[in-house]
C-alpha cells in the first residue's frame, strides 16, 4: 500500500491540517464574502470565484475551534468533493509536500467521538511535525452537522 | 477533405431552408392561391439544391430538383395545388430532412426516395392518383426514356411567343472535347455566357444532370436571345476544350415541325402509359393496399423528426455553434474583467488625471455593451423548439382525423439553451398528448356543440424566476373518475384514499410511471412511454409540471422552468450594507412608507394598500441584515411584491436601481436556502443574493 500523495498542508492555529492536492481546486486570497442567511453558523457566505458562486466555510468554525480575525495570510482553499465546490477559510496555506500513505496513522483514541469522523489519519512528517489529514467528503457531510447541531442544543 | 470546413455552414444552411419550406407549405395550404408563397418556396428548394449538388450530396439534389419540378408548374399556374401534391411534397420534406439528419450525423444523406420521386414526377405529368404507386414507379421508369427531348407545352408556348414577338431562337448543339478533364464545368462556362446574353428555354440532358456531369460529351440547348447567331457562334467556341458548336436557328415553322414530333413522342409514351395503367389495375388490390399503408407510413417520418427534435434545435437558426463550455469560460474571463474595471475605476478617482479618468470612463461603457452581449450569448428563443410544432400538429391532426388550430403565442420568450436543447421532447409529447386524448373528433366536437376546429394554445412567458410553458387545449378535458379507476387498478393509490384527493392531485397521477387512460394504445401515444418520462424529465431541469382540467371545456398542461442559468430583470435594493436582488417580475411597484402609517393586527405589520390592507415585513429581519438603519427612520423605502393573488410588502434600506442580472446557483453545498432563489454577480465582482420573493409571502 505504499502510494505517495501530494498534500496541501495548511495551518488553523498551531495545529497543522493536511488536504490531499487532488480534491483542491485552487487557493486564492481572502475576496470580500457575501453573507447568506439562513445557513449554518459556519458557513460564511459565498464568494465569486472567476464568475461561478462558491460557499466558504470557516473550517475553524467547522471544527469547534474559536473564530479569529482574519489576516494578510488568510486564505480560501477551493475543494471540489463530490461535485461539491466549497471553500474552506484557514488561518494560512504555503506548503506542498511529498507524502507516503504508509506514514497516515489512525487518528488516536482520545480525539474519538463523532468530531473525528472528517479526520482521516494523522501523519509524522519530518521530525517533529504532525499532519492532520482531513476526511473531506466527511467534512462536508451534511448529516453529520446536524446531528452535532442537536447535541449543542 | 476541403468540404469538411462547409459542412457546418451546409447542415445550418439546409436546415434553415428546410425550415422555411415547411413553415411556408403551411402557409401556402392555408392559402393555396397564393403564388408568392410558392415563389419563396421555389426560391429556398433551389438554393437548397445547389448547395447539395455542390457538396455534392447528390440523393439531396436530385429529390429537391423533382420538387422544384412541381413547383415550377405550380408558380406558372400550370398546376392547381390539392392535397396528394401537399402530401408528396411534405413527405419529400421530411425525407430531404431524413437526409440533412443523417449528414449531420457523418452520413453521405444517401436515402431510397424511388416512391416519393416517382410521385412527384406523377404530379409533373399529372397522372397522379389514377395508377397506384407501383405503377407510377414504372411508369415514371418508361416515361424517362421516351422523354428524349421533348418541349412542354409552356416551353413551346414561350418559344412560340418570342418568335412572334421578334426575339430570335437558336437551338444550340454544343459538343465538348473529349480530352476535356471537367466537363461540367465547360458546360456551366456555356451555360453562364448563355444566360448572360439571353434565356435558356430547355436542355437536353436537365441543367441539374448537367451540373454533375451526367452526359456523355454533348448537350443541345433551346435558347432565346437577342444576338446575332455569329456572334453567339464566337461566344461558345471561345469558351477553352469546346470542340464544336452547332447552332441552329428556329423559325415558326421549324417550331411546328419540332412539335409535331413531340406529339408523335407524345403518341408512343401515351400507349405505354395506358398499357401500363392496365396492369396497374389488374394489381389494382396491390395498388389500394399501398394506398391504404400510406397513412401508417406518414406516422414514420414524422417520429424521427420528433425523436431527433433536440438536436436539429441545436443547428439553430442563423447561427454559428459555439461549445457550452467556451461561453462558461468566456462568462467568467468577462466577470474578471469587471472587477478590474472597477479596480481601474477607484485608481482613476485617486489620481484625478483627467486622461485617465476618461480612458476608464470609456471603458467602463464599452465593457457595459460587451457584458449585455456575453450574457445574452447563452439565451435563444423558444422559437428555436416551437418552429417544429405547426407541421408535427398539421401531420398529426391529418392522421387522426382532427382537425386542429396551433395557436402560438410568446416564441420569443428566451431560454437558457441547455434547457432548450432538453425541453423539446417533453413539449412534443404534451402536444401529441393533447390532440390525441384532449382534442374530439370532429364529431364529437359538433356533437358537444364546439366548433369543428379544436384549439390548441402553445404559450411562453417569463414569470417570476421562473418561465412558463403552458400547453391548453379546449378538448374534452379529463376525466376524473377514470383517472381513479385506472390508478386503483394500477395501485398506484388505495380505493380509500382515491376520494379524498384534490383535482389536482388526481390529475397528478397521470404522471405516474406506466398509466395510461387511454382505451385503445394509439400510433400517437400511449407506446408505452408515458407522461412519467416527461415529468422526469421536466423535474430534472429541475423544473415542474401542473395540470389543470375542465371536465368537457379542456385542459392545461403548465411547465414550469426555473431559469437557472439565465438572465432576468431584477430590482437591486441595499439592506443595511448588504445588496440583494429582487427579480422584477414580481415586483409591483415600489414606494415609500411613512412609519406611523405601519399598523399591528394580531402582531403582523400591516399597511393600506389601495383599497386593501397588505403585510408589511423587513428585509432586515427577515435576513438577520447587520446594521440595518430601518429603525431609526420614519419613512422606509418599501418594495410591493405579488405572489398569484397575494400581495405583501418589503422594506428595505435603499433602491439601488434596476438591471439585468445572470441567475448562478449556490452550488450543490448550500441547498433550499428560504428565501434566496440564487445569487448573481454584480459589476464590481461581488456576489448578490438573488430574493426568491414566492418562499416569502405565505
Amino acid at each position: 500500500m505504499e502510494e505517495d500523495i501530494k498534500v496541501i498542508v495548511f495551518a488553523l492555529g498551531t495545529e497543522e491540517y493536511g488536504v490531499e492536492v487532488d480534491s483542491v481546486k485552487t487557493i486564492e486570497r481572502l475576496s470580500p464574502i457575501t453573507r447568506v442567511p439562513k445557513t449554518y453558523h459556519f458557513v460564511k457566505g459565498v464568494i465569486n470565484l472567476r464568475g461561478v458562486v462558491v460557499p466558504v466555510i470557516d473550517l475553524r468554525g467547522r471544527f469547534g475551534l474559536p473564530e479569529t480575525e482574519h489576516t494578510e495570510h488568510t486564505r480560501i482553499i477551493i475543494v471540489n468533493v463530490n461535485e461539491m465546490e466549497v471553500g474552506f477559510i484557514v488561518d494560512t496555506a504555503n506548503d506542498v509536500i511529498d507524502l507516503n500513505t504508509d506514514l497516515i496513522e489512525s487518528p488516536p483514541e482520545v480525539v474519538g467521538g463523532i468530531k473525528a469522523k472528517y479526520l482521516r489519519g494523522v501523519a509524522k512528517v519530518g521530525n517533529d511535525r504532525l499532519l492532520i489529514m482531513l476526511n473531506l467528503p466527511e467534512v462536508l457531510n451534511k448529516q453529520e452537522i446536524i446531528q452535532l447541531e442537536d447535541m449543542g442544543e | 477533405m476541403e468540404m469538411n470546413q462547409y459542412l457546418s455552414m451546409f447542415i445550418d444552411e439546409s436546415t434553415d431552408h428546410l425550415q422555411s419550406l415547411n413553415d411556408n407549405m403551411m402557409q401556402l395550404e392555408n392559402n393555396p392561391e397564393d403564388i408568392s408563397i410558392v415563389q419563396v418556396i421555389f426560391r429556398s428548394a433551389h438554393t437548397l439544391k445547389g448547395m447539395s449538388a455542390t457538396m455534392g450530396f447528390n440523393d439531396l439534389a436530385s429529390l429537391t430538383h423533382q420538387m422544384e419540378n412541381v413547383l415550377d408548374l405550380v408558380r406558372n399556374n400550370e398546376l392547381k395545388m390539392n392535397e396528394f401534391i401537399f402530401d408528396t411534397l411534405f413527405k419529400s420534406l421530411d425525407a430531404l430532412e431524413t437526409m440533412v439528419q443523417d449528414i449531420t450525423q457523418g452520413g453521405e444523406g444517401k436515402a431510397d426516395v424511388s416512391n416519393i420521386v416517382a410521385a412527384l414526377q406523377s404530379i409533373v405529368r399529372g397522372d397522379y392518383g389514377q395508377a397506384g404507386a407501383a405503377g407510377e414507379a414504372q411508369a415514371s421508369g418508361a416515361q424517362n426514356t421516351t422523354t428524349e427531348f421533348r418541349l412542354d407545352e409552356y416551353q413551346y408556348a414561350v418559344l412560340e411567343q418570342s418568335i412572334k414577338t421578334g426575339l430570335p431562337v437558336f437551338y444550340l448543339d454544343v459538343v465538348i472535347r473529349e480530352d476535356c478533364v471537367l466537363k461540367g464545368v465547360r458546360a456551366y462556362m456555356v451555360f453562364n455566357a448563355l444566360e448572360e446574353n439571353g434565356e435558356v428555354v430547355k436542355s437536353n440532358p436537365s441543367v441539374q444532370d448537367i451540373e454533375q456531369e451526367k452526359f456523355e460529351r454533348s448537350f443541345s440547348v433551346y435558347y432565346i436571345s437577342k444576338i446575332d447567331q455569329e456572334s453567339l457562334h464566337q461566344l461558345i467556341s471561345g469558351i477553352s476544350e469546346i470542340e464544336q458548336v452547332n447552332i441552329l436557328a428556329v423559325d415558326e415553322e421549324s417550331l411546328i415541325q419540332i412539335s409535331q414530333e413531340d406529339e408523335q413522342v407524345n403518341e408512343a409514351t401515351s400507349q405505354i402509359l395506358q398499357a401500363v395503367k392496365e396492369t396497374a389495375a389488374t394489381a389494382a388490390p396491390v395498388a389500394s393496399a399501398a394506398a391504404e399503408a400510406t397513412p401508417a407510413r406518414r406516422s414514420a417520418p414524422v417520429k424521427p423528426a420528433a425523436s431527433t427534435n433536440g438536436s436539429a434545435s441545436q443547428a439553430g437558426s442563423r447561427t454559428i455553434r459555439v461549445d457550452i463550455d467556451r461561453l462558461d469560460v468566456l462568462m467568467n474571463l468577462f466577470s474578471e474583467l469587471l472587477i478590474d474595471r472597477v479596480r481601474l475605476e477607484q485608481l482613476a478617482s485617486d489620481l484625478k488625471s483627467q486622461d485617465l479618468t476618461e480612458t476608464v470612463e470609456h471603458m467602463a461603457r464599452v465593457s457595459g455593451d460587451l457584458q449585455n452581449i456575453v450574457l445574452k450569448l447563452r439565451m435563444v428563443p423558444i422559437d428555436t423548439v416551437f418552429n417544429r410544432f405547426p407541421r408535427m400538429i398539421r401531420d398529426l391532426a391529418k392522421s387522426l382525423d382532427k382537425k386542429v388550430d396551433l395557436v402560438i403565442t410568446g416564441a420569443d420568450t428566451e431560454l437558457d439553451r441547455t434547457v432548450i436543447e432538453e425541453i423539446g421532447d417533453p413539449l412534443v409529447h404534451l402536444l401529441r398528448n393533447a390532440v390525441d386524448h384532449g382534442i374530439e373528433s370532429i364529431a364529437e366536437r359538433v356533437e358537444s356543440g364546439k366548433s369543428e376546429t379544436g384549439t390548441l394554445e402553445l404559450r411562453a412567458f417569463h414569470s417570476g424566476n421562473s418561465v412558463f410553458i403552458e400547453i391548453q387545449d379546449d378538448g374534452k378535458g379529463i376525466n376524473r373518475e377514470k383517472v381513479l379507476k385506472t390508478a386503483i387498478k394500477n395501485d398506484v393509490v388505495r380505493a380509500d384514499e382515491a376520494n379524498a384527493m384534490t383535482d389536482e392531485q388526481v390529475y397528478q397521477l397521470l404522471f405516474a410511471p406506466g398509466f395510461s387512460t387511454a382505451d385503445k394504445v394509439s400510433d400517437i401515444s400511449g407506446r408505452g412511454v408515458g407522461l412519467d418520462v416527461v415529468k422526469s424529465k421536466i423535474l430534472s431541469l429541475g423544473g415542474n409540471v401542473s395540470v389543470d382540467s375542465n371536465w368537457g371545456a379542456g385542459s392545461k398542461f403548465s411547465v414550469q422552468l426555473p431559469l437557472t442559468l439565465s438572465i432576468i430583470a431584477a430590482m437591486l435594493v441595499r439592506v443595511g450594507e448588504e445588496k440583494y436582488a429582487l427579480p422584477l417580475s414580481s415586483i409591483v411597484e415600489t414606494m415609500i412608507v411613512d412609519h406611523k402609517n405601519i399598523r399591528h393586527v394580531h402582531g403582523t405589520k400591516m399597511i393600506d394598500y389601495r383599497d386593501t390592507v397588505i403585510p408589511i415585513v423587513a428585509l432586515a429581519d427577515i435576513f438577520d441584515c447587520p446594521k440595518s438603519s430601518d429603525a431609526q427612520k420614519e419613512s422606509s423605502d418599501v418594495i410591493v411584491i405579488r405572489k398569484g393573488e397575494r400581495l405583501a410588502a418589503f422594506m428595505v434600506d435603499d433602491f439601488i436601481g434596476q438591471m439585468e442580472i445572470v441567475i448562478k446557483t449556490l452550488g450543490k453545498y448550500l441547498t433550499n436556502i428560504h428565501g434566496i432563489s440564487g445569487a448573481t454577480i454584480l459589476g464590481d465582482g461581488q456576489v448578490a443574493l438573488i430574493i426568491d420573493p414566492n418562499a416569502l409571502v405565505k
